[in-house]
């Protein structure tokens, strides 16, 4: 082992984890914002109690996503220090917009929030917790603009061995980037959806007096909340596909397991895939499918990747360009069919929200329970295949993962911190959890604690 | 002025802040155990901190964020450098990070301890390991000719280092405990004044061995033109002042004059290395300069920008909520929220 994989598994690992976190860290910072914004123009005190109850589920997991945060900044100059000295003309800035615009704010306005209950107007109280989801949304927004530029590099010119910013504006406005960014915000807002869906259950099945309003209130809002997120995540991925038919052909041919060009092409369901042999042993296919998902027509040809990978060693140069095809092939087929069921769970969930059907329906209530897990599923495998389908760049046709690992961390290095983050964050995230299913499945109080 | 000098006296304003900020962060959580003598005065002297630490470590991760855009170079080399350092450091902060937040989630005696715990070392090995880093940026270290640092964790844990890392650790206590002095109330405080003026002998004994080493092993306060000479001479004059001030019971000017002496170190340091960021023991032509090291000229305008807008407004929101939440905790109070 060398420190490339292992820095590899490392940044990974902790990506993972901290995607984790920041998916209800952006959807439920601003349901409990709504939360507080109908409090405010109501008057009406569940509100309140709703804004509290869920604030603290969203403060316990916004906390452990800071730490995982800032372990994913001081990654890129630790193990990554060639890609920070070849990008860091381009990759610095906008980590730094991020922190100046978003980090400042954000966490300046939660301790407001938390601890300004009494010291704040309702108004002011109000916009800081609008700051806080704002904040949120914000750094998503300048990490991807990052994330973006790796995915597909825009408005850079190489000069002296490395790349450097030619234009910001092609940099803010680079085409992939509404895809990517509205895409993790609808995740987000799906998983808080979820998660507020799943304590409501729990609660609702143990039909508490008192507590059933509560959380049939809670319930109506977080299953149309869900809906809209699920709904927004699959039309923006959707649109993402069809773009990067258009612009890294690669990409989707990986995920798809395409290896010869079709036209018609078709869709292959489920494979075998013999990443060797650049074949697949065994194919579930529905003829036409594919050219219509990414064409709208059922003729547009999808070239094979044996036909792209000829194409990228004339371009770049002899090496291999293909991705792992079975690890892209099985996350995109876990993400959308996560996402296929998670929209009909939360399709269910608006049609069922009556009060009166709510009470009858105790199976449903107990499927939301697991469910929750879902998004989590969603996501991570979202990110395995975007991080995955992008290989063997770290930038897409500028720099290699191989060439961007820093040459003077050992491998004894990175193997201590690999398994000291993985067991440490591991616990934070379970901590995480547990410390969440405390407060999500605690009694809602009457007044005034924020403990 | 050129942009590159621009960038390094705002990546020097972004380290002035942190370590005035978290500064007193970190020696409020050295002091935790010591000044809290049960869980109502723990959470007092927790709540201190309690709505600004988050945002104060914020500038930490917008230094570093600075200095990526602005030096990538310096990025690179230090963190891949400083990399288990940076791991230890890393763990700290995670503990402490959530601590803040989970000690009071779960009501067990031992939870908390464990969260205590966090806190205390959390504070103490942040505050030890920069005191370590930038004693190493002082004297330089063996950067090589490709700007990489080959030579891992042990040369950095060298004698200066370590008296850098100490004389961090006192003076940011000594800071935390002239914070606390100011916010907390009753038993709490008259253990914190005691404690200020006991880590004001400490850090004055070792800031004054640390500098006059200095004066020998580097060219800090010696080298021509530019040198950290003035800032630290009004360091040591403030840092005086603030024992007097301690002992004369003027806490609040203790604290002002005490964060002085934080801002004056750190601008000692960095005027001290102007034009170089990271001095290569090895050659000085290997050192990582404000122009080997730099981005473009078309980012540092653009990030030039950027800031001008941004850091301003940043100030007056963090000030305000210092203006918000400047009231003293009482131990006893029904309202504490940690």
């Amino acid at each position: 082992m060398d420190p490339l994989i292992l820095s590899r598994w490392q940044f990974a690992i902790t990506t993972i984890y901290h995607f984790f976190l920041v998916p209800l860290t952006l959807g439920l910072s601003i349901l409990v914002a709504i939360f507080e914004s109908r409090y405010v123009a109501t008057g009406n005190e569940t509100y309140k109690r709703l804004t509290k109850f869920w604030g603290k589920i969203f403060l316990i997991n916004f906390a452990a996503g800071v730490v995982t945060g800032i372990v994913q900044e001081f990654h890129f100059g630790m193990n990554w220090s060639g890609y920070a000295r070849f990008m860091g003309d381009i990759f610095g800035a906008p980590l730094a917009i991020e922190a100046l615009l978003a980090f400042y704010m954000e966490s300046t306005f939660i301790g407001l929030w938390v601890f300004g209950w009494d010291k704040l107007s309702k108004k002011v109280h109000l916009a800081a917790a609008w700051l806080v989801a704002f904040g949120s949304s914000i750094s998503a927004f300048w990490i991807l603009i990052a994330n973006s530029f790796m995915q597909n590099p825009v408005g850079y010119a190489i000069e002296n061995g490395r790349a450097v910013m030619t234009s910001f504006l092609a940099l803010v406005t680079n085409p992939n980037l509404p895809y990517q960014f509205l895409h993790v915000l609808a995740a987000g807002i799906s998983t808080a959806g979820f998660i507020v869906l799943g304590f409501s259950a729990w609660h609702l099945l143990r039909k508490k007096e008192g507590d059933v309003e509560f959380f049939q209130k809670a319930f109506r809002w977080a299953a149309v909340y869900a809906l809209i997120g699920t709904v927004m995540v699959g039309l923006v991925g959707d649109a993402h596909g069809k773009f990067l038919g258009q612009t890294q052909p690669m990409k989707i041919s990986a995920a798809e397991a395409i290896w010869e060009n079709e036209q018609p092409a078709a869709f292959v369901v489920i494979a075998n895939i013999d990443q060797q042999a650049q074949t697949n042993t065994f194919e579930l296919r529905i003829p036409r499918m594919l050219s219509f998902l990414l064409y709208n027509n059922f003729e547009g040809e999808v070239e094979g990747l044996k036909e792209l990978q000829a194409e990228a060693v004339v371009q770049y140069g002899p090496g291999n360009y293909i991705p792992s095809v079975v690890i892209t092939f099985w996350s995109f087929r876990i993400m959308v069919g996560v996402g296929v069921l998670m929209g009909l769970l939360a399709l269910l969930a608006v049609i069922r929200s009556k009060v009166k059907s709510l009470e009858k329906s105790r199976l449903f209530l107990k499927i939301l329970l697991p469910a929750m897990a879902l998004p989590y599923l969603a996501s991570t495998f979202g990110w395995i295949l975007t991080e995955s389908d992008r290989q063997p760049w770290i930038v897409y046709g500028l720099q290699k993962v191989q060439d961007a690992v820093s040459p003077n961390v050992t491998t004894g290095d990175v193997l201590f911190s690999l398994i000291l983050f993985t067991v440490l964050l591991g616990a934070l995230v379970a901590v995480t959890g547990w410390l969440m299913y405390k407060s999500g499945t605690a009694e809602p109080t009457i007044e005034n604690t924020t403990e | 002025m050129d942009l590159n000098t621009v960038w390094f006296i705002l990546v020097t304003i972004l380290f002035i802040g942190f370590f005035f900020l978290e500064g007193f962060d970190y020696g409020v959580g050295i002091l935790l155990p010591f000044l809290g003598r049960d869980n109502d005065e723990r959470r007092a002297i927790i709540n201190s901190i309690g709505p600004v630490w988050d945002g104060n470590e914020v500038w930490m991760i917008t230094a570093g964020g600075a200095l990526f855009a602005s030096f990538p170079n310096v990025y690179a080399t230090l963190f891949s450098g400083f990399y288990l350092a940076l791991v230890l450091m890393l763990v700290a902060l995670i503990m402490r990070g959530v601590a803040f937040e989970f000690r009071g989630k779960h009501e067990s005696k031992s939870w908390r301890a464990l969260w205590d715990w966090a806190i205390f070392t959390g504070s103490l090995l942040p505050a030890l390991l920069w005191g370590v880093a930038v004693a190493n940026l002082m004297r330089g270290f063996a950067i090589e000719q490709d700007m990489n640092y080959y030579g891992g964790l042990l040369p950095l844990l060298n004698p200066y280092a370590l008296l850098g890392g100490l004389v961090f650790v006192s003076m940011f206590t000594m800071h935390g405990a002239n914070f606390l002095v100011r916010k907390v109330t009753d038993a709490i405080v008259e253990r914190a004044k005691k404690v200020a003026f006991t880590s004001w002998i400490i850090a004055t004994v070792l800031t004054v061995a640390f500098v006059t080493w200095t004066f020998f092993a580097t060219d800090i306060l010696t080298k021509p033109g530019i040198n950290g000479l003035i800032p630290a001479v009004l360091a040591a004059v403030t840092l005086l002042v603030t024992g007097w001030l301690i002992r004369a019971g003027e806490s609040g000017w203790a604290f002002t004059t005490g964060s002085l002496t934080v801002v004056f170190t750190t601008i000692m340091v960095f005027a001290g290395l102007y034009p170089r960021i990271l001095v290569s023991s090895l050659d000085p032509s290997w050192s990582l300069t404000i122009v080997n090291a730099a981005s473009s000229p078309y980012t540092l305008k653009v990030m030039t920008i950027v800031a001008a807008i941004f850091v301003p407004i940043v100030l007056v929101y963090q000030g305000w909520t210092y203006w918000i939440f400047r009231k003293r905790i009482e131990a006893k109070s029904e309202n504490l929220t940690y």
